[in-house]
């Protein structure tokens, strides 16, 4: 037989991969390395699906996706940040962020463009700007600047080829936040450069400090800005599969046409249950997100206790303490944690090269579970000194 | 300090201590502390208690939500029918409720025949209560926010992206 295609060949297994099969041998095991969600969806979200379906809603649904979701969520992001998404054609409805990520960037890159990616960053968008013949350029983000992207690092990989810069904060792994000067320093270069930004604020609602900075809503942002965002994180609904792109008429439309030939449309058992989301689950989803913030403060605390420096991350449900003082590289803490004591976290560098020397600890994870992987991870470091 | 975050905590599980408390919302363990003592003081906090699946645990119980009409008089008015009603150790809550009857009064007893006596003898016969409706509990699924029925167990894979 022929060989598979070249570029599906040269791009590594995701690092999560590794660890996800050792871990599936082991038993007692506390998983860090969770990225979705703890909580079952709402029940009233679950039930109007169950509702629908008894109702026979089982056919496909416009490209776009249905009427009433692309409605809740124009209306959804008019009144939270006076954002205007005509829903008939600048709302796109997809399985997942996922989907939304792979098809804008197959919608706007020509082989060899460049997408600039500050990194660590979600393990998917590399390899989606890959696979839609990109070119992904990393720029890396450290601990002792919280994990924010340096505005004048994208300055600086700039070239004629670069076509777009790739923003997500709250950030996964980090859980880092940004700042409006920040963002719009950044949208400010888009600007200069005529460059998309490609948003991905699926995590925007987990925001602890302060208030989350959309950036569509930045000056000069909203007709470059192509702004994703989903009910996986927010209302713990990551096995509907269910997400959005926003943004200019014209891209959804690009986008919608990749969308239109591939998947036709995204899950209607999904896109009424989101509906439901969007109208009636704030509570519900506020009340999961107190937790969240609740249980970020008792990692953290338990982090720096067992001996690991930890920034307190402003977003997201993830944790990424710097593990360097072990002298252990972060492949080798991940390992060793996990065969001597039993916790599971993924190693820093999954999510880019500036993530080595860190681990990814998720507190999607009842605080009983985080308090005892908490004693585990401090006796494990202990036992390093001796 | 945000007292309603300290009462949400501890009304899920009220064995957390002030120092896990203090960690949970970023605040001075002392802080804590004084908070919640000052809300057993004024009564905020009334008590803490377990809840226990009795069915589990093997012992007989059994118990009846009674609606009871009531007419009140001059000088007996509603409450005073409840008090007398809910002193009896063996009744478990009594609500003031609108709708057809006036109070909602749930009996825990060892046995029907116990409770058949209880609502014969005692509750029937008190001054200003006219009648009586009594449906026996038959399972309990789900009570003051917890459930009593065992739920499935995690189904996230150990570790995703
Ligand atoms: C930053 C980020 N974007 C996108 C996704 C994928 O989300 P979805 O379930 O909507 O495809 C994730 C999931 O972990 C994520 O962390």
């Amino acid at each position: 037989m022929k060989p598979i295609s070249d570029v599906v060949q040269t791009t590594p297994p995701s690092g999560i991969r590794k660890f996800f099969d050792i871990v599936s041998q082991m038993q007692d095991v506390i998983s860090l390395g969770v990225g979705e969600p703890d909580f079952d969806t709402p029940w009233r979200i679950s039930e109007s699906c169950i509702f629908s379906l008894e109702r026979g809603r089982t056919h496909y649904t416009s490209n776009f996706g249905t009427p009433e979701l692309r409605k809740a969520i124009s209306d959804y992001w008019q009144e939270r940040e006076g954002l205007e998404y005509n829903w008939e054609n600048q709302i796109l409805i997809t399985v997942g962020v996922s989907e939304a990520m792979d098809i804008a960037m197959r919608a706007i890159l020509n082989p060899g463009d460049e997408i600039i990616c500050p990194e660590p960053c979600y393990v998917s968008y590399k390899p989606c700007i890959t696979f839609a013949g990109g070119v992904a350029v990393a720029i890396p983000s450290y601990m002792e600047d919280e994990f924010r992207v340096t505005p004048d690092l994208i300055r600086a990989a700039i070239t004629k080829k670069t076509k777009a810069i790739l923003i997500s904060y709250p950030c996964n792994p980090t859980g880092a936040t940004a700042n409006r000067e920040m963002l719009q320093e950044i949208v400010d270069i888009a600007k200069e450069h005529d460059l998309w930004i490609i948003s991905d604020e699926i995590y925007d609602r987990m925001t602890y400090d302060g208030k989350h900075i959309c950036i569509p809503t930045l000056t000069g942002a909203y007709d470059r800005t192509i702004f994703m965002n989903g009910f996986s994180k927010a209302y713990a609904m990551t096995g509907w599969r269910i997400g959005y792109a926003c943004g200019s008429a014209e891209v959804i439309e690009a986008m919608m046409k990749i969308h239109q030939y591939t998947i036709l449309c995204a899950p209607i058992m999904g896109q009424v249950a989101a509906v439901e989301a969007m109208k009636n689950g704030y509570a519900d989803s506020e009340a999961m997100i107190e937790e969240y913030g609740r249980r970020r403060r008792v990692i953290v605390k338990g982090l720096n206790h067992a001996g690991l420096k930890c920034v307190m991350p402003g977003g997201a449900f993830y944790a990424f303490p710097s593990v360097k003082d072990t002298g252990l590289t972060c492949d080798e803490f991940s390992e060793r944690l996990l065969y001597e004591e039993k916790v599971a976290v993924v190693p820093g560098n999954a999510f880019g090269e500036c993530g080595e020397g860190h681990i990814r600890c998720s507190y999607a994870t009842s605080i009983e579970k985080i308090e005892i992987a908490m004693e585990r991870i401090a006796r494990f470091i202990s036992k390093l000194k001796v | 300090m945000d007292k309603q975050q300290i009462l949400k905590i501890l009304e899920r599980d009220a064995r957390t201590s002030p120092k896990q408390i203090a960690v949970m919302l970023g605040e001075e363990e002392e802080n804590v502390a004084a908070a919640i003592a000052q809300m057993e003081k004024n009564g905020v906090i009334r008590h803490y208690k377990t809840i226990i699946d009795w069915e589990k645990a093997g012992k007989e119980q059994v118990f009846v939500f009674i609606d009871v009409r009531v007419s009140p008089s001059r000088g007996v008015g509603f409450d005073d029918v409840a008090e007398r009603i809910y002193r009896y150790p063996e009744v478990h809550s009594v609500y003031l409720v609108s709708g057809d009857y006036d109070l909602r009064v749930v009996i825990e007893g060892k046995n029907m025949k116990d409770v058949a006596f209880f609502v014969a003898e005692k509750l029937s016969t008190l001054e200003g209560v006219l009648s009586t409706k009594s449906s026996f509990l038959l399972k309990k699924y789900k009570s003051d926010g917890d459930m009593f029925v065992d739920v499935a167990a995690e189904e996230r894979l150990a570790i995703t992206p």
